[in-house]
């Protein structure tokens, strides 16, 4: 039997296709060297049948006059060629892409490497860059390898402060940076099909830091039930038997709370083994833990308390942000001394919103720790919502199970 | 395709903020990338860079999409870049730009003298030729047409 990969691709692992690209989107990032790219090649017409998107979500709003010119020609480009476009504050591009426009079976390639993230949807989502992005805007499709699968058996449920970043961080630990290079993961078993999309979508972004191409959930029940809520009516996807290349196991309620330490997103240890150290910074939010269950569950712990450091929140969309105000969520945080960062990317490239001085540290839920990821002699650990809070009151890294 | 080059050595799961930082990146001078490429590893290297082949470890260009590790090192003079494996956006990125890549587990000495053979399959670091992975075939148009812009210039 075939991989989920290999039947939304349509041939098997190995082979190389050329197949239509059902959706294709790029950022302010990105798409100002697709544009370059797309005027060298002589672009005059998207290709045919494809749903073209821009979203400005990493310098959003622009930090000077260079990205502004760079912006305001994109977002031309983008209107006259009559793309979706998303102006800034409307959210990060993986996280509009997931409110309702993603569906499975489908063929989805964005240029920024967490496109992986919509493989939550049962689609076959990947990441490539600039000068890919505008061939696909020329033509409408792409090549690609059909990828070797890596199985992730999941069983249990969360127990404690455990969450699904924890549970991405322990995948990565375990994988390596490299791990599943040209491989996809398969998502499956009985604890898979407990988790909230919510929770679907942090385990297929952090595909992409161990090498993954994609990471795929298969669609059920809470996938048909999500997209209903968005006015699309879906079929499950039934998961077969299929030879993986490997198959790891894990129970989630195993799980225990985690954080990746500098400078490297599969150096793992439980947050207890690095209690205490002190931190300058909170950061939530991003295409990992951006969400409004996330800011929902941060709420929750630091509610009529106050933050011991800065702590910046910002949301991954204007949707998540409006619900995060109607339902107080919004209120909680800032009565707790967090500040709001418009819906994007937020400091996570360390372009603005959150730079971090020389020896200064941060706890983030965001997915990468890179050297000077966030400003120059900055150091990251990454962790999970509830790790970012109790650390926040403290002002230092503490475990959510503390206390 | 023929390449020769002097031999930059680099260890292994080099990302591609280590290549070029993201506070280089908004811009559309190239110059500024060639500048700045490695600078968070060891400012010392660009200047090294043109004629060089760089032999790396492992997982070469790991992290982000962003296409200007590629270029910054296509513009810094970089030949060829071999690794026992890259990351898979780096990969089309860089042959999309023209870059050849060979992936090879190659033992690396510095600034020896490396000679390599696309269409013969072979990288030769000195004395003895080591087959190499060959691309794809659709890859292999692509670098040969000097980059994806070139190859659809041509193929339109």
């Amino acid at each position: 039997m075939s991989t989920l990969s290999e039947r939304i691709l349509g041939a098997a692992a190995g082979e190389y296709v050329d197949r239509k690209v059902n959706r294709a989107y790029a950022h302010d990032g990105t798409g100002v060297l697709a544009l370059e790219a797309w005027k060298n090649m002589g672009g005059d017409r998207l290709g045919k049948d494809t749903d073209y998107h821009i979203q400005f979500d990493h310098i959003a709003p622009a930090n000077n006059s260079t990205t502004a010119t760079l912006q305001h020609d994109l977002r031309g480009f983008a209107k006259r060629a009559s793309m979706q476009f998303s102006d800034i504050g409307c959210g990060i591009c993986h996280q509009l892409m997931g409110e309702g426009v993603v569906l499975p079976g489908e063929i989805v390639v964005g240029a920024d490497s967490h496109s992986v993230t919509l493989g939550a949807f049962g689609a076959f989502a990947t990441g490539v860059g600039a000068t890919d992005m505008a061939s696909i805007w020329l033509t409408g499709e792409t090549w690609f390898r059909v990828p070797e699968s890596i199985g992730i058996h999941l069983t249990g449920r969360f127990t404690g402060a455990a969450e699904a970043k924890d549970l991405a961080l322990a995948y990565v630990g375990k994988l390596g940076t490299d791990g599943a290079t040209y491989q996809a993961l398969e998502f499956v078993g009985e604890g898979a099909h407990y988790l909230s999309m919510d929770e679907r979508l942090v385990l297929s972004n952090l595909s992409v830091e161990a090498g993954s191409k994609a990471g795929l959930f298969y669609a059920d029940d809470v996938t048909i039930r999500f997209l209903k809520e968005h006015g699309h009516d879906v079929a499950s996807q039934e998961a077969a038997s299929c030879t993986y290349r490997q198959e790891v196991d894990f129970d989630l309620s195993d799980v225990v709370p985690l954080v990746a330490i500098p400078h490297r997103v599969d150096t793992i240890k439980p947050v207890d083994a690095v209690a205490g150290v002190p931190i300058d910074q909170v950061f939530v939010g991003t295409c990992t833990n951006g969400r409004y269950s996330d800011l929902a569950r941060f709420a929750r712990i630091v509610k009529g308390k106050k933050v011991a450091i800065r702590t910046i929140v910002v949301p991954a969309s204007a949707t998540i942000l409006e619900k995060a105000i109607r339902t107080g969520v919004l209120a909680d945080i800032i009565g707790a001394g967090c500040t709001i960062g418009t819906p994007g990317c937020g400091p996570c490239l360390g372009y603005h919103m959150g730079v971090l001085g020389e020896g200064e540290v941060c706890l983030s839920t965001a997915n990468r720790n890179f050297k000077n990821r966030m400003g120059v002699g900055g150091e990251i650990y990454l962790g999970s919502v509830a790790t970012a809070a109790a650390s926040a009151l403290k002002g230092e890294i503490t475990s959510p199970e503390v206390g | 395709m023929q390449g020769r080059g002097t031999a930059v050595c680099l260890p292994a799961d080099i990302d591609t903020d280590v290549i070029i930082a993201g506070r280089y990146l908004r811009t559309k001078d190239y110059g500024i990338w060639a500048t700045h490429v490695f600078e968070d590893l060891d400012a010392s290297l660009a200047p090294r860079l043109k004629g060089a082949i760089i032999v790396a470890g492992k997982n070469f260009g790991c992290g982000s999409s962003r296409e200007q590790a590629a270029l910054a090192l296509r513009e810094a003079g970089v030949v060829a870049v071999i690794a026992p494996s890259f990351a898979r956006i780096f990969f089309r990125n860089a042959i999309n730009i023209g870059l050849p890549l060979i992936e090879s587990d190659l033992a690396c000495e510095e600034g020896s003298t490396i000679v390599f053979d696309l269409s013969g399959g072979w990288v030769d670091p000195g004395g003895k030729r080591h087959i190499i992975r060959p691309l794809s075939p659709r890859m292999q148009e692509i670098l040969m047409a000097g980059g994806l812009v070139q190859y659809w210039r041509a193929h339109r």
